[in-house]
C-alpha cells in the first residue's frame, strides 16, 4: 500500500505526490486551494528516492482535470496523481505536459504583445525536461524556472 | 485561396526563398510593373523607420498600388488608446495588404491572425524582420551567384541583432554554409542558435576579434552595436569601438568578397571602406525595393 496514504487517509479525492519540495506552495497557489472548503493536508521535505525532498498534497472531494493538470505538470513535471474513491486508489496518473499550452502561462518577455495587449498566450512545448516553452507570438523561450502561471 | 502572410523568415521554405530571388531579379530588370493597380496597401509604422518605410512605399508605387497609413504612432489612434486588435480589424476592411512595423515582439503574428488580408512584418521589436533577410539573401546571390557554400562572417551585436539570427536560419537551408561569429562575449551569438547549427551539422566558429581568417570570407555581415539594447550605458561604451572594419583590413580578402550591413551604421564601418568595391551596403539597400516588390507580388498571388 502507498506509504503516504497510511498517514491520513481521505475517503474521496486526490493525492498529488512527487511535487518538488520548493514548489509545494506554488502548486497550492495555482490550484487555488487556499480558497477551498474541503479538507486539505499537505507535507513537504519528505524523503523521496527520485527528488531528494518532495512535497505531497491531499485534497478531499477534488478531481483535477484538463487545464488544472496542465498547470500541475508545468510546475511539478514528475508529479503523480492518485485518485481516491471510497478510500481506494482507483487510478494513478502521471502528469503530462501537452504539446501546446494556451492561456495558462505568462510569457517571460516583457516586450511580448501578450504582456501589453489583451491577447491569450500560446506556447509550443519545445522541451519537456527541463521545460522550455516557445511563445507563438514573440518566439522567445520561457524556461522552467521562469514559468509563471496566470 | 488561403491568405499568405510573411511574419517570420521560417514562414518560407527554401523553394520560396529561391522564388523570391528569381522574382526580385525580374523586378530589378523591369522595376515598373502595374501588378498592384487598383489595390490599396496600408503601411502601419508604429515606430519610425525611414529606410524600411520608404523602401516599401517605393516598391508599392513601382507596382502601381495606392498607399494609406501612418509613419509613427503619434499620428494614429493609438494615442487615443485603441488596441492593435481594433486598428488591424478596421484597416483590414480598407486595404488589400498590410505592412506593419511595431515595437512589441509578436505583434505581427498577432496582427496576421486578426487581419483578413495578408500581413507583412516590417519588424516587430527585436524579434523578426523577414524582408530584411530576403534582401540580404538577394544581395548574396546577386554578388556570389549562389546561396550554397557561403562562408559568412557575422560581426558586432550577435546577441540582440535580429538580422543575423534570421539570416543564419535562412542560410542554414542551403548546402554547406560556414558561419564565423565575431563578437564580444557580452554580445555573443545566443546558445539556441548555436545548438540549432550543431543539430544540423553546420560548421561555425567564434572569434573575439577580427583575424587574418577573414581572407576566407565570401560575405562580411556587419551590424550596429545598438545603444538602446543596453541597460547599462557603461557596458555600451566598453564595446562600441571594438568591432570597426577599416579599409586596410580588407587587403587579403577575396576579390569577390562583399561587405553587407543592414544600415544605419554608426562607426562600425570606417568611411574609408565606402569607396572600396567590396563595400556593398548601399546597393544592398537598393536591392530592398526589388525584393519587397517580389514579396508583395508573391504573397498576393499577382505573378
Amino acid at each position: 500500500m502507498d506509504k503516504a496514504l497510511q498517514v491520513s487517509a481521505i475517503k474521496d479525492g486526490t493525492v498529488i505526490d512527487h511535487i518538488p519540495a520548493d514548489r509545494l506552495f506554488d502548486v497550492i497557489n495555482i490550484l487555488g486551494l487556499y480558497n477551498s472548503n474541503d479538507m486539505i493536508t499537505f507535507g513537504t521535505n519528505l524523503d523521496s528516492k527520485h527528488l531528494g525532498k518532495k512535497g505531497i498534497i491531499k485534497v478531499a472531494n477534488r478531481f483535477f482535470q484538463g487545464q488544472e493538470i496542465d498547470k500541475i505538470a508545468l510546475i511539478a513535471p514528475h508529479a503523480k496523481l492518485n485518485i481516491i474513491k471510497n478510500y481506494e486508489v482507483i487510478e494513478k496518473r502521471v502528469v503530462e505536459i501537452p504539446d501546446e499550452i494556451i492561456s495558462i502561462v505568462k510569457c517571460f518577455n516583457p516586450k511580448c504583445i501578450t504582456n501589453n495587449e489583451p491577447v491569450k498566450t500560446r506556447f509550443l512545448v519545445v522541451n519537456q525536461d527541463p521545460i522550455e516553452l516557445k511563445c507563438h507570438f514573440c518566439e522567445k523561450i520561457t524556461h522552467e524556472k521562469e514559468v509563471v502561471i496566470t | 485561396m488561403q491568405k499568405r502572410d510573411l511574419i517570420s523568415i521560417t514562414d518560407f521554405d527554401k523553394e520560396e526563398y529561391l522564388r523570391i530571388m528569381e522574382l526580385a531579379k525580374g523586378f530589378e530588370e523591369k522595376p515598373n510593373q502595374d501588378l498592384l493597380k487598383g489595390k490599396v496597401v496600408a503601411t502601419l509604422f508604429y515606430e519610425p523607420s525611414t529606410r524600411t518605410r520608404l523602401s516599401f512605399e517605393t516598391a508599392i508605387n513601382r507596382l502601381g498600388g495606392k498607399i494609406i497609413g501612418f509613419s509613427d504612432s503619434s499620428s494614429s489612434s493609438v494615442t487615443k488608446g485603441e488596441t492593435l486588435h481594433d486598428t488591424i480589424r478596421m484597416v483590414s476592411n480598407y486595404a488589400d495588404l498590410i505592412v506593419m512595423r511595431h515595437p512589441l515582439e509578436g505583434s505581427a503574428r498577432y496582427a496576421s491572425e486578426v487581419s483578413k488580408v495578408p500581413v507583412i512584418n516590417a519588424g516587430d521589436g527585436a524579434n523578426q524582420h523577414p524582408t530584411q533577410t530576403l534582401l540580404d539573401m538577394y544581395s548574396i546571390i546577386k554578388t556570389q551567384g549562389r546561396l550554397d557554400d557561403i562562408n559568412i562572417f557575422m560581426v558586432g551585436d550577435l546577441k540582440y541583432g535580429r538580422t543575423v539570427h534570421s539570416l543564419l536560419m535562412a542560410l542554414s537551408e542551403f548546402d554547406n554554409p560556414i558561419f564565423n561569429f565575431v563578437a564580444p562575449p557580452e554580445l555573443a551569438m545566443p546558445d539556441e542558435y548555436k545548438r540549432f547549427l550543431t543539430s544540423k551539422g553546420i560548421r561555425f566558429f567564434e572569434h573575439r576579434e577580427f583575424t587574418s581568417i577573414i581572407s576566407e570570407a565570401d560575405i562580411i555581415y556587419m551590424t550596429r552595436v545598438q545603444k538602446e539594447r543596453f541597460n547599462d550605458p557603461i557596458e555600451y561604451e566598453k564595446v562600441k569601438n571594438v568591432y570597426i572594419l577599416r579599409n586596410k583590413m580588407l587587403n587579403n580578402t577575396k576579390p569577390t568578397m562583399k561587405i553587407l550591413h543592414p544600415l544605419p551604421r554608426v562607426n562600425e564601418i570606417n568611411a574609408d571602406v565606402d569607396e572600396n568595391p567590396k563595400a556593398y551596403y548601399f546597393t544592398q539597400a537598393e536591392n530592398g525595393v526589388y525584393t519587397r516588390q517580389a514579396i508583395i507580388s508573391h504573397l498576393m498571388g499577382l505573378i
